[in-house]
């Protein structure tokens, strides 16, 4: 039996990161002493090198290598493209947050640069040991920032939460990968879809294999009724952690939802879309009810996290490719919504004020106009209000789960939108209607952060007065249209 | 030619552009502000009087087109035009917003520059209403307006301004997300968002159905129709008076300018078959809703109530066709109903307007609404007092104003639909009368009982101003009503054959 030596081009950018990362980590202990943004630097621009290795290498066709376990297509090459823009974002707000906060460290940006990897390798898995071990690299990356604070109980008891929630639903999901596996024997997706195309495995088992899937999915993306981990860990985590687990990852975990169930497993479409519409309906409806008792945004912004997985995946619900097309532009619409989000509680933050409670916000219009503007911009994006970018989110989905032909699912969603616009509109009612408590003036916000968070901001009006590019390229790289 | 150079769209980005450099110019300089906004307010509506004067009577096909692909995967087209239905519309917005920026000049104190442009970028939206031809730029012009609006009556607003944003906020989000699911439902079937590739699209009964009654909601909440109306007293009250203004004059408008748009055109076939629950609920606003003007002892819940009321003889005077087509058999008689509704529309834009800016001088002086608060207003300023009373006529619909046209007509046509809502809708008469009437007399007559009224100073010249241009406007409609009547006579008569086609 001969060894064949895979072709290692296709995934010259995980190696690049691989590399990367692990040099740095080994670096950082050296060099932080003196150089204290060494580190930092170096991962923005490991990102910036990857990206320009996936532009000049763009897939056009797809390249399937290490004997079928690793897959380069457009499909991949875009998502990671917006993992990088969206990572870059969140190291950039980060590290402003990290030094306000005292707790600056290296470690944060290479445990990020880790997590990026991971979601590279989820992104491009093309069966089941890649996928599982791209999704362990990013989870494992995310418990260890989330306890990065280790002088904070919140931060603790959110890391234990997670990691133990999330080794159950690692567990679960393997076993319905073994399920699978079981019926198929086979570990590669279209080979898994070929043989439950062909009928001869046992349907019984298959079934099975999709629920613990399915679930196993829906506690990582924190769908209801597998949501609980949510709001605790993203209210306690570090807001630079927070701003790390709630964009970048949807992005992957769309990749993997559409790698396993429309790649892997096409023929028990009519096992997974139901469980499908069960946590997509159930998931927007909790969250627009529990949003709004919120008081502390990073709680609210969990919840309405939750919110916009149950919207994602309506355009999963629709099984077909402008579904996926319409999901994919949901969740890089979300991504982007959500480093607005973040980054302006970030923006916002001081050395001992997180400043993440609604009440926070009040009268910020009379204390910082441009900000709250800003901010004005990102809630009614989130609540899908014309003409930022978020609408056009929404439209899309609603549109595809209109002619897959469930008018009814459409028309919970949109009344679930007008449900969440309620707590959305909170926000905007304390920065433009409410006198501020607290009178102690605005911390000076960095001319950086101002930027950035400013240019977030502008890019979710901008899109949505010009979504045609972002909705085509999510619609070519399904390969339809 | 006038229409070499994008009009439409002009009319749009103008005050919206106008609008974000009043919010960055004017940040420290209230006069800059208020300038900078008078100018583009002035130019936006000297720039949409060729609208007026190259319109074309002859055709009902859409004019000033513009259509550039905007979304290409979703067949979305950036598609402006206007025709004799929206056209009157798109210069009552212009106009008004010329009295809005020039009602607010010495008023508003605090954040005067975000309140000015939050009205100009509303300006620039309520025109991309009445103008946008693709159903999803309608929506997005539709649904972006609720925002400045909602800004304006929870910063500027009375006391309990945070609940009446919210509701209103809260309640037209609800009706309209029906009609998106609507449109997307439609461009399922058909490949298109174009309203008018939607006008000749087949659909059956049911679809029509609840399609309809999708878009019903969306538009009742808008008018407002009897039962969803109760968000407009609340913001009404709440909001400042140009709040008050915009909302009565050019938002109510957009209600009933959809049922023309959409509902009639697009669905036929249900709006025959419903008919009669558009007609009753008409009735019950024209009726019950001016019984409870009645008992209202703050003026601008009075003239919210009023709004709601005569807008209910638009609804009226739209939806009356199907039975005047079974009982006579031609479309004379519905072509008065529906030109009279769209009278009533432009005519209670100035209308309510002018009422509101008038309680709008009153509070400006008197920091009060209730009527019992005033007596004897004449004595202290009879100019004043010479306006409102001509408004207040015109509100009864007193021939000669333009309230007695579109009312007129739309109960000469109801007559010949049915005795009873011709009957009912002429009770309006009456209690519009002793409302109205009432109020004038409480207010504006009478002895001073309060020193405060004592002390009462006139118009100014700024205020003078505005209350004779809407003077000029609503008598000038009242006597010559024709000009307006030409513009949508095609247009009209395009629509009720649209109204009459079956689709199925």
């Amino acid at each position: 039996m001969n060894f064949v030596i895979p072709a290692f081009a296709p995934a010259i950018p995980e190696m690049v990161l691989l590399a990367m990362a692990s040099f740095i980590l080994v670096a950082d202990t050296f060099w932080s002493k003196r150089y204290q943004f060494a580190t930092y630097y170096a991962v923005q621009a490991t990102l910036l090198v990857v990206a320009y290795f996936i532009m000049t290498s763009f897939a056009t066709s797809q390249v399937i290598t290490f004997d079928g376990s690793f897959v380069r297509d457009s499909f991949a090459d875009i998502l990671k493209l917006f993992i990088i823009l969206v990572s870059l974002g969140i190291f950039l707000f980060s590290k402003e947050y990290l030094l306000q906060q005292k707790f600056f460290s290296g470690e944060y940006f290479v445990l990020g640069l880790f997590g990026v990897l991971g979601m590279f390798v989820m992104v491009s898995a093309h069966n089941f040991i890649t996928l599982y071990l791209g999704l362990e690299i990013m989870s494992l990356s995310m418990y260890a920032m989330i306890a990065l604070r280790r002088d904070s109980s919140d931060a603790i008891e959110s890391a234990m939460k997670y990691f133990v929630l999330g080794a159950l639903a690692t567990g679960i999901l393997l076993y319905g990968f073994s399920m699978i596996y079981g019926a198929t024997g086979s570990i590669t997706l279209p080979e898994i879809a070929k043989i439950i195309d062909s009928g001869k495995a046992d349907s019984v088992v298959l079934s099975f294999g999709v629920v613990f899937i399915v679930i196993g999915l829906a506690f990582k993306l924190g769908a209801v009724p597998f949501h609980m981990w949510m709001p605790d860990v993203y209210h306690g985590a570090p807001t630079a952690v927070t701003l790390y687990l709630g964009t970048a990852p949807k992005i992957a975990g769309f990749a993997i939802l559409y790698r396993l169930l429309a790649e892997g497993m096409p023929g028990l479409v009519g096992d997974w879309q139901t469980l499908i519409i069960i946590l997509s309906i159930l998931s927007m409806i909790v969250s627009a009810f529990v949003a709004i008792v919120q008081e502390n945004l990073k709680r609210m912004l969990a919840y309405s996290g939750i919110g916009h997985v149950g919207f994602l995946l309506l355009g999963i619900l629709a099984a077909n490719p402008d579904g996926y097309a319409s999901a994919m532009f949901y969740s890089i619409v979300y991504a982007i919504t959500g480093v607005a989000g973040f980054g302006m509680i970030i923006a916002l933050s001081r050395t001992g004020n997180e400043f993440d409670k609604i009440a926070d916000f009040k009268g910020l219009n009379a204390r910082n106009p441009w900000l709250a503007f800003m901010m004005l911009i990102v809630m009614f994006s989130m609540a899908g209000i014309p003409p930022f970018i978020g609408f056009f989110a929404k439209v899309v989905v609603i549109e595809e789960v209109v002619k897959a032909g469930f008018t009814w699912i459409a028309i919970i969603a949109v009344i679930t939108a007008v449900i969440s616009a309620f707590y959305y509109l909170r926000v905007v009612k304390a920065m433009y209607f409410d006198k501020t408590e607290d009178e102690t003036p605005l911390a000076p916000v960095s001319s950086q952060l101002n930027w950035a968070v400013s240019l977030v901001s502008i890019a979710l009006l901008v899109l949505g007065l010009m979504p045609s590019s972002l909705i085509e390229l999510s619609y070519q790289s399904i390969g339809i249209q | 030619m006038l229409s070499s150079y994008p009009i439409l769209s002009t009319l749009i980005w103008l005050p919206i552009i106008g609008g974000l450099l009043v919010l960055f110019a004017g940040r420290n300089n209230a006069s800059a502000a208020k300038w900078l906004s008078l100018a583009t307010v002035m130019l936006t509506f000297v720039l949409s009087l060729p609208l007026w004067f190259g319109f074309d009577t002859t055709t009902a096909s859409m004019q000033f087109v513009e259509k550039v692909e905007w979304i290409p995967s979703f067949n979305i087209y950036y598609h402006l035009g206007v025709d004799g239905l929206s056209m009157p519309l798109v210069l009552l917005t212009t106009f008004t917003q010329v009295l809005v920026v020039a009602s607010a000049w010495d008023v508003i104190k605090e954040r005067v520059e975000q309140y000015m442009g939050a009205f100009l970028i509303m300006g620039g939206m309520m025109t991309g209403v009445f103008v946008a031809l693709d159903s999803i730029l309608f929506y997005v012009f539709w649904e972006a307006l609720l925002i400045p609006m909602f800004i304006v009556i929870g910063k500027w607003g009375g006391p309990r301004r945070v609940y009446a944003t919210l509701k209103f906020f809260l309640y037209t989000f609800f009706g309209s997300v029906f009609m998106l699911v609507s449109f997307l439902y439609m461009f399922y079937q058909s490949g298109s968002f174009s309203i008018l590739d939607m006008h000749t699209m087949h659909l059956g009964m049911t679809a029509q159905t609840l399609i309809f009654l999708a878009f019903l909601i969306a538009f009742a909440v808008k008018i407002p129709m009897f039962p969803v109306h109760t968000w407009l007293p609340d913001a009404h009250v709440e909001a400042p008076t140009a709040g008050s203004v915009v909302l009565a004059a050019i938002m109510l408008k957009m209600g009933g300018y959809g049922f023309v748009r959409f509902s009639l055109p697009i669905t036929p076939d249900a709006s025959m078959a419903l008919d009669w629950l558009v007609i009753g609920l008409s009735l019950i606003a024209i009726v019950y809703i001016g019984v409870i003007a009645l008992v209202q002892n703050d003026m601008k819940k009075l003239v919210a109530y009023s709004s709601i009321s005569h807008m209910g003889f638009v609804t009226l005077g739209m939806f009356v066709l199907y039975d005047i087509l079974q009982n006579t058999g031609t479309l004379q008689g519905a072509q008065l109903g529906m030109e009279g509704a769209m009278v009533q529309m432009v005519s209670h834009g100035f209308i309510s307007g002018a009422m509101f800016l008038a309680i709008g001088v009153l509070y400006d002086r008197m920091h009060t609404r209730e009527i019992s608060a005033y007596s004897g207003v004449v004595n202290k300023m009879p100019w004043f007092v010479m306006f409102a009373v001509l408004f207040a006529m015109a509100n009864v619909g007193l021939p000669g104003t333009s309230g007695f046209v579109g009312e007129f007509m739309v109960i000469l046509s109801s007559f010949k639909a049915n005795l009873w809502y011709g009957t009912i809708a002429a009770l309006t008469l009456i209690i519009g009368a002793a409302y109205t009437l009432w109020m004038v007399k409480r207010v504006f007559f009478g002895p001073i009982t309060n020193e405060n009224v004592e002390n009462l100073q006139d118009l100014n010249k700024r205020e003078f101003a505005i209350m004779a241009t809407l003077a000029v406007a609503v008598v000038a409609l009242g006597v010559y009503p024709g000009p307006l009547m030409e513009v949508m006579h095609t247009s009209v008569e395009n629509l009720l054959i649209q109204a009459t086609t079956s689709k199925l």
